[in-house]
Order: structure tokens, then sequence, then C-alpha cells
């Protein structure tokens, strides 16, 4: 056996050991095994490159301190540790998008280390959620260049879908498949995923697919942003009314979510009640963490006052 | 390596029915039985209730003590296990079968090394 793939995977799973705290596995796996300098890691991370290389330190400090072993874990175990490995390379790429607060809506380098170190983890251990997780990567990062334009958010039914990513998107496909049989989180959100990338419109999705594949997903990862997506599929699918209804059932729970306010508003609007689409995008506005997402809902209120 | 398995669980007046004690007491005797025999077991113990304890501390020469456990939690220390296992990994597999880790939780610390010293 190539003791190299071995290595990798070594690397990996001792980088994202559970006995070490979320943002070190995060910052040793960029840095171990993503290439990325301390410096740059701290830049992804809005932190100072001290405070970076302390916490490189520290999670070193503790492999060495407690004894977390320099191996591939037992087969009883991978399971369990694969699925840590995946939630770090997904925390990863979201970090690339949409930063929770600040200018930046989108950091690409990190996007792209996400996908480089799920290309890596899915050619030394094949499994279909990890197939899923690297199909639904690079079906979002298709969309990267029509999701901004000019600095400002651009939403999925705005977007000009000549500008994706064609060959990612054939990439991602197959990965698709080899993952649905699994039917884990990864894999439906890619399948999700998949329908928008290859369809022509916005108005011509399979929104009746789309919404059954969220309703399984929200058995399957419960959240509050994928009840929301489960809300507008229903608007989609069904109608605003009923996308409103859907939301309705969700108040409790999203109440001080932006996007819950903002998915109100937009179908207030959709239906006509142009007071109700104010205030749920005034909701919004109050509660919104970033920049570009604060500017685009400023956009949509004043088109509705105006 | 020698790790400390610090058991933490609820104490409560359950704890005294005795058919529920037998079958406490069989679990932790397995427990045992097993480390033994695997070799990780270097030592271990029941704590007598968190009420028995009492807390010293002293300041500016000063001897305060105090009824009770340091920290007054939900979970109370209840017994340890000292285990030695080669990594990390290896100790925690143990340290889940201990039975405290169903009902309660259980803390995995490595024992500081010292050359020919304290545990040596």
């Amino acid at each position: 056996m190539d003791r190299f793939p071995d290595d990798r995977l070594r690397l990996i799973f001792t980088c994202c050991h559970p006995a070490l705290a979320l943002e070190a596995r995060v910052a040793l796996t960029l840095r171990t095994l993503g290439g990325l300098t301390t410096e740059e890691i701290a830049r992804a991370f809005l932190v100072g490159p001290t405070t970076m290389a302390q916490r490189l330190v520290r999670a070193k400090k503790k492999i060495a301190a407690a004894g977390i072993p320099y191996e591939v874990p037992a087969p009883q175990n991978v399971g369990d540790r694969v699925s840590g490995v995946r939630a770090v390379i997904y925390l990863i790429f979201n970090e690339g998008y949409g930063a929770s607060s600040g200018e930046e809506a989108v950091r690409v380098d990190l996007a792209e280390e996400a996908i480089h170190l799920g290309r890596v983890l899915h050619e030394l251990l094949p499994e279909p959620e990890t197939a899923g997780l690297l199909g639904l990567m690079l079906l979002h990062h298709a969309r990267r260049a029509a999701r901004i334009e000019d600095g400002e958010i651009v939403l999925l039914e705005d977007q000009d879908r000549s500008t994706w990513d064609r060959p990612l998107i054939e990439q991602a496909l197959p990965l698709v498949e080899r993952a649905m049989p699994g039917g884990g989180p990864y894999a439906l959100q890619a399948a999700i995923a998949a329908l928008h990338c290859t369809a022509p419109t916005w108005e011509d999705t399979d929104w009746p697919q789309i919404e059954r594949l969220y309703r399984v997903l929200r058995v399957r990862l419960p959240s509050p942003v994928v009840a929301l997506n489960h809300a507008v599929a229903v608007a989609m699918a069904v109608s605003p009314a009923a996308g409103l209804a859907q939301l309705e059932l969700l108040a409790g729970a999203l109440e001080e979510h932006h996007l819950y306010h903002a998915a109100r508003g937009a179908l207030w609007m959709r239906v006509g009640h142009a007071n109700e689409a104010s205030a749920a995008y005034r909701a919004a506005l109050v509660r919104v963490g970033n920049e570009p997402e604060r500017r685009f809902l400023e956009r949509r209120l004043a088109a509705l006052e105006s | 390596m020698q790790y400390l398995a610090l058991l933490y669980d609820t104490e409560s007046e359950a704890d005294n029915d005795p058919a529920e004690l037998e079958a406490v007491f069989a679990k932790y005797f397995e427990f045992n039985r097993q480390a033994e025999a695997a070799g990780v077991l270097r030592g271990g113990n029941a704590l007598m209730p968190s009420a028995t304890a009492t807390t010293v501390h002293v300041r500016d020469g000063e001897k305060v003590f105090t009824d009770g456990p340091f920290a007054e939690t939900r979970e109370a220390l209840g017994g340890y296990y000292v285990l030695e296992c080669e990594n990390l990994d290896i100790a925690l597999e143990w340290a889940a079968r201990i039975p405290a880790a169903e009902t309660g939780r259980v803390e995995v610390r490595p024992l500081m090394q010292v050359e020919g010293g304290l545990n040596s």
C-alpha cells in the first residue's frame, strides 16, 4: 500500500481530532493540509497573526500532552470521525462565503481550500456523504461569479446563469449521484443544489422535487435555515400564500433570524401586500449582521417604498 | 501514558435502592474485570457522596475549612480510575466503557509525566 495517501489520512484525522477545540481543528487543518501560512489563515478568519500562531501552538501542545495519536482511527470509529472531518471542511468552505459581518461577502481562497480538502478526503476515503459534501461545495462554488455584482448581492433568482461554471457543475453531478443512495444531509443539499444548477431559469426549476428534498432534509438536518429554505420551496412549488403559511409555523423558532423576515418580506411583496412587506424588511434590517446583506435589504425596502 | 478518568454523575436518592445499587456494582465489576484483563487498570476507587466532602484553602496563613465539595454542581465527582494506555484514543475508548459515561460524564486527563517522580 502506498505510504503517502496513508500519511495524508493520518494528518487529516489528527488535525480534526475531537479532543481539539473546533477553531484549533480548522486552523491546524488549513495549516497542515491546506498549506496556508499562519498569516493567511489569520487574515481569512479576521484575527491577528499572533493570535493564530498561538492557536496553532496550543493545538500542537495539546496533541503532544494528551497523547493524541497520529493514526487513522480504528474501523469502528472511522464513521464518526469522518463526520467530524467533513464538518471542519464545510466550516472552512462556509467561512469563504457570507462572512457573518464585515465587508467581504465572499472570500474565495478559503472556499477553494475547502474544495481541495474535500477532494483529498474523497480520494482517500470515498464515502457517499463525502461525495455529497464535495458535490455540494462544487455546486455552490460554480455560482460564485453570479453571486456578487459590483460588490452587491444578487439572489439566485436574479443571477446570470451564463456565468455559472458549467465544468464545475458537470464535475459535481456524478458525485451527487454517488451520494444520494446514502441519503445523508450533504447528499440531500447537493441534490437540491444540482437541481438549481441544471435548471435553465428560476421559474423553470423542478420546485416540487426541491420541496420534497427539503422535507426529507428537515428531518435529517433540522435547522432554522433549512426550515426557511423549505418554506421558500413551498412558495415556489405551491403558492406564495402557502409559503407564507409555512413561514408562520416557524415564527417562534426564527424570530431573531434576519433571513426569516427577509423571506416574509419577499413573499408579501409577491402577493402585493406592500405594507406587510415593508414591515418584514424593516424587521430583517434590525437583525442583519453583514454589510452586503444590509445594503440588499435597504434596496428592497427602498424599491417598495418608492 | 497514564490518564486519570474522573467520573461525574448526579447523586440522587435512587442511589440508595439496593436493587439499583447491585446493578451498578455489577457494571463496574465488569468494567474492572475487562480493564484489568487488558492491562490498562492502574488504580481507581469510588468516592463517598459529595456531602461527605470538606474543602480546604489557606490564605495569608489562615486555614479555612468549608463544608461540601469545591464546586456545587448538578453532577458530582463520584470516583476515578487511573488508566495506562498507549494514546488518547485508547484511553477514550476505555473511558466510554465506564458506567458513569452513560449516566453522567467522564473527564480524561493525562497525568503529569515526571521522570522518576510521582508516578513511577
